[in-house]
């Protein structure tokens, strides 16, 4: 007994250290210290008067903007993507108020929300940093959000999509310093749930989420309407932890219930392996699988791609049909800079939009002195994001209402076909 | 001490009585209102159970890793997870090419022989260079500091093979002969799982014949009982250590592929979980015994599988199956108050 309890405090102890070996970063907005300004307002009085005071730019240095995106492990291929958007958006327009813009990654991941804190603590430890870009998953945006609050960092996000980030009744709302360019999951779910009713028609469903904030809301949101919409029965919310990697017991209590549709809007590993262990578990068979934009990437097509191709398996997501400007201008330059053939992910138009919003908000609010130093006020730049009223971007006229929510609302459905996401249905023909 | 404080053992006998009973009544009440709820059908109990002995199998092969090296060296060899990830990781390379050439399913047979034996070898390797290189020059230090190298071996491993082969999820490729049900007992079974369970009896026997009949088994077994002695009847005891790690490499090797042939994915951080879960199934089984391990590894797979719906889902408990970590960790801390040695484990006293 004595030996067990020393070696188990032994690994506990190991376990906190490591867990506690996170970079320690203070924030440390920068002050307006120069006078002589020249044209316009005195950016000096600005930034004095201005909360979180001031991004100081000297002529001839970058604008900084960091992004915080789920860049190493399972989920890489959602935040990679979106660093690719953002970098197309660099390509596009690569000076701000005339200073070149500059592109700071952290990895602010996606399984474990501790990480997400630990890129937002890095990133406000930099003063120079004007606005973030991120996060790429909803449960890494919720500790994200009171660091970058607490230092006056505005955060647009290119595809967090959880209701409760812009619900203020919730302990996850991100609050002033929050906006995103994705949907809010009411639509995905909303949407989801119409065209299992009327596309498919079917009357019964399960669904599976991973605990996250986005797949427990999502299916939450889904189960909902699918029984508002059409009165269609629910025969299980079951869930499962990330890192699983047995999913037949789960799928065998569902199968108990023989529902027709199953849905889980879940992440990689998790999700191509609820698809490939379908099959194994009988009564199975015939129910018709569907996943989200959460699964909607690369990964899952190395995964499962063959397998859910064959099954007919299902993918909302955010509809990419966003005209000329995005097949003609922007994949091309996407396909460049990524190397890849496909989009490895649905996020990399709200990449896009995310940076040009933050640039645009830095030429409104910007302030240049006679040294030719650009001072940015940081409540003022937080104000015109949240403020954001028909921005013309690639996937649509942007407005943010009141809780942040700036995105396009409309979805689609995709399935793989020669291993490509293709569209079948999507919200803007109904 | 139960002599000299009498008063102090009946108030720690009462509660642990109390909990005995609580934890019967829970177990009946829970058991009972799930059956009697009647969702799930005899037919579905017995698969569940069937993927339990399946995934516990795969525990059973990795939990005898952790419990050889403890049984000889009395040290929790924390990289015995990564060392499982390596070949799996490696073979999985081989796999692929047999999967684009057609050679997998043109030859099935041969295929599958020549990447378990693939797997085995690298883990094995990795098994012994890892005992060579992190922990022989530590063999006579204090017992933590193993256990923290341990620990940096098992990062420097997993990180190792992130370089070398990406942190993707790679996908092995699905071998048509391993597709579909067969018929045992007249249970259909998943011809993986089946594979995975037939497997690992036939390794557990070979080890168990191993350990029990051979001469170098004798040594291994004399090692454990004590090392000074044994070197003194002229056992070269860091041969027979290096032979320990050897085997625990081999079987997690084994371990890797069974469980990519059950999952079809791999990646570099996939040691980890498992090797938590083998260390878990270990102490459950009672470390340092083999029979324990075996048994351990079976009742975590079985815990894991069936307790959570059969337990739980009785009480209302929504999602009951995410709660199968739960279950399972609930299990262990009972089996430890109640037989601090594990299931099988010989008290202290008796060494």
């Amino acid at each position: 007994m004595q030996k067990h309890l020393r070696w188990t405090s032994v690994l506990a102890v190991t376990l906190l250290a490591l867990a506690a070996c996170t970079p320690g970063g203070q924030s440390s907005a920068s002050t307006a210290a120069s006078a002589g300004a020249s044209t316009g307002e005195d950016p000096a009085a600005v930034c004095a008067a201005d909360e979180f005071g001031c991004v100081e730019v000297g002529e001839g240095d970058n604008i900084v903007i960091a992004s915080a995106l789920t860049i190493s492990g399972d989920t890489a291929f959602l935040g990679n993507d979106s660093n690719f958007g953002i970098e197309v958006g660099m390509q596009d327009r690569p000076e701000i108020a005339g200073h070149e813009a500059e592109l700071v990654k952290q990895d602010a991941g996606c399984g474990e929300a501790e990480d997400g804190q630990t890129a937002a603590q890095a990133i406000v430890a930099d003063p120079s940093v004007v606005a973030v870009i991120g996060t790429s998953c909803s449960r890494t945006a919720v500790p994200a959000m009171p660091v970058l609050a607490a230092a006056g960092y505005t955060m647009i996000s290119p595809s967090n999509t959880a209701p409760s980030l812009t619900n203020p009744d919730t302990a996850d709302y991100g609050g002033q310093f929050y906006a995103r360019t994705a949907y809010n999951d009411k639509v995905q779910g909303a949407a989801v749930a119409k065209f299992a009713c009327e596309e498919l028609q079917v009357t019964s469903a399960a669904t599976i989420h991973d605990g996250s904030p986005y797949a427990e809301q999502l299916q939450q949101v889904f189960a909902d309407e699918f029984a508002a919409q059409c009165g269609g029965t629910i025969t299980a919310q079951e869930a499962i932890n990330v890192g699983d990697t047995d999913m037949r017991p789960v799928l065998q209590t569902i199968a108990a219930g023989s529902p027709e549709f199953l849905f889980y809007p879940v992440f990689d590993p998790e999700g191509p392996l609820i698809t490939l262990q379908s099959q194994e578990v009988p009564g199975l068979e015939d129910t018709i699988l569907a996943g989200a934009d959460g699964i909607k990437d690369q990964g899952f097509i190395d995964a499962a791609g063959e397998l859910a191709e064959e099954l007919g398996m299902y993918f909302s997501g955010p509809d990419l049909n966003f005209g000329t400007a995005y097949t003609d201008d922007f994949l091309p330059k996407y396909r460049e800079i990524s190397g890849e053939e496909n989009p490895i992910a649905p996020y990399h138009a709200h990449g896009y939009d995310a940076y040009n919003i933050i640039a645009d908000a830095v030429e409104a609010v910007g302030l240049t002195d006679a040294d030719g130093t650009l001072w940015i006020p940081r409540t003022a730049l937080n104000e015109y994001i949240r403020g954001l009223t028909d921005f013309a971007g690639l996937t649509g006229t942007l407005t943010c209402d009141e809780f942040g929510d700036c995105g396009s609302e409309e979805v689609s459905v995709a399935q793989l076909q020669a291993g490509v996401f293709t569209e079948v249905w999507t919200t803007r023909d109904q | 001490m139960r002599i000299r404080l009498p008063e102090r053992l009946s108030l720690i006998d009462l509660v642990l009585w109390a909990l005995r009973i609580a934890i019967v009544v829970g177990v009946t009440a829970g058991t009972v209102a799930t059956l009697a709820e009647g969702t799930l059908q005899a037919t579905d109990w017995r698969d569940l159970l069937v993927y339990g002995i399946a995934q516990g199998s795969v525990y059973a092969l990795l939990a005898l890793g952790y419990t050889l090296v403890y049984g000889v060296l009395f040290m929790i060899n924390f990289a015995h997870g990564d060392v499982f990830m390596a070949g799996a990781m490696t073979a999985f390379f081989v796999a692929d090419y047999f999967g684009e050439t057609g050679f997998m399913n043109a030859n099935p047979i041969v295929a599958l022989a020549v990447i378990f034996a693939v797997s085995m070898l690298t883990s094995m390797i990795v098994a012994i260079v890892l005992e060579r290189i992190a922990y022989r020059p530590l063999r006579r230090a204090p017992r933590l500091v193993p256990l923290i190298t341990a620990i940096g071996a098992s990062l420097f491993i997993a990180n190792s093979v992130r370089g070398l082969f990406g942190e993707r999820i790679q996908s092995y490729p699905r071998v048509d002969i391993l597709q579909g049900r067969i018929d045992v007992l007249g249970i259909p079974v998943l011809k993986t799982q089946a594979l995975v369970i037939v497997s690992a009896i036939i390794l557990m026997l070979a080890l168990y014949y191993f350990v029990e009949r051979t001469r170098t088994g004798r040594a291994m077994r004399a090692v454990s009982e004590d090392k000074d002695t044994a070197s003194l009847m002229g056992i070269d005891v860091d041969r027979i250590i290096v032979t320990t790690f050897a085997i625990g490499g081999l079987l997690a090797g084994a371990a890797g592929i069974l469980y990519a042939l059950v999952f079809n994915q791999v990646h570099w951080f996939m040691g980890f979980l498992p090797g938590i879960k083998a260390f878990t199934a270990a102490v459950l089984g009672g470390i340092g015994n083999i029979a324990g391990a075996m048994l351990g590894g079976l009742s975590l797979g079985i815990l894991e599988s069936v307790g959570p719906y059969l337990l739980l889902s009785g009480f209302n408990v929504s999602s009951p199956n995410q709660l199968r970590d739960v279950v399972a960790f609930t299990v262990l801390v009972l089996v430890l108050v109640f037989r601090p040695n594990g299931i099988l484990g010989a008290s202290e006293g008796d060494k």
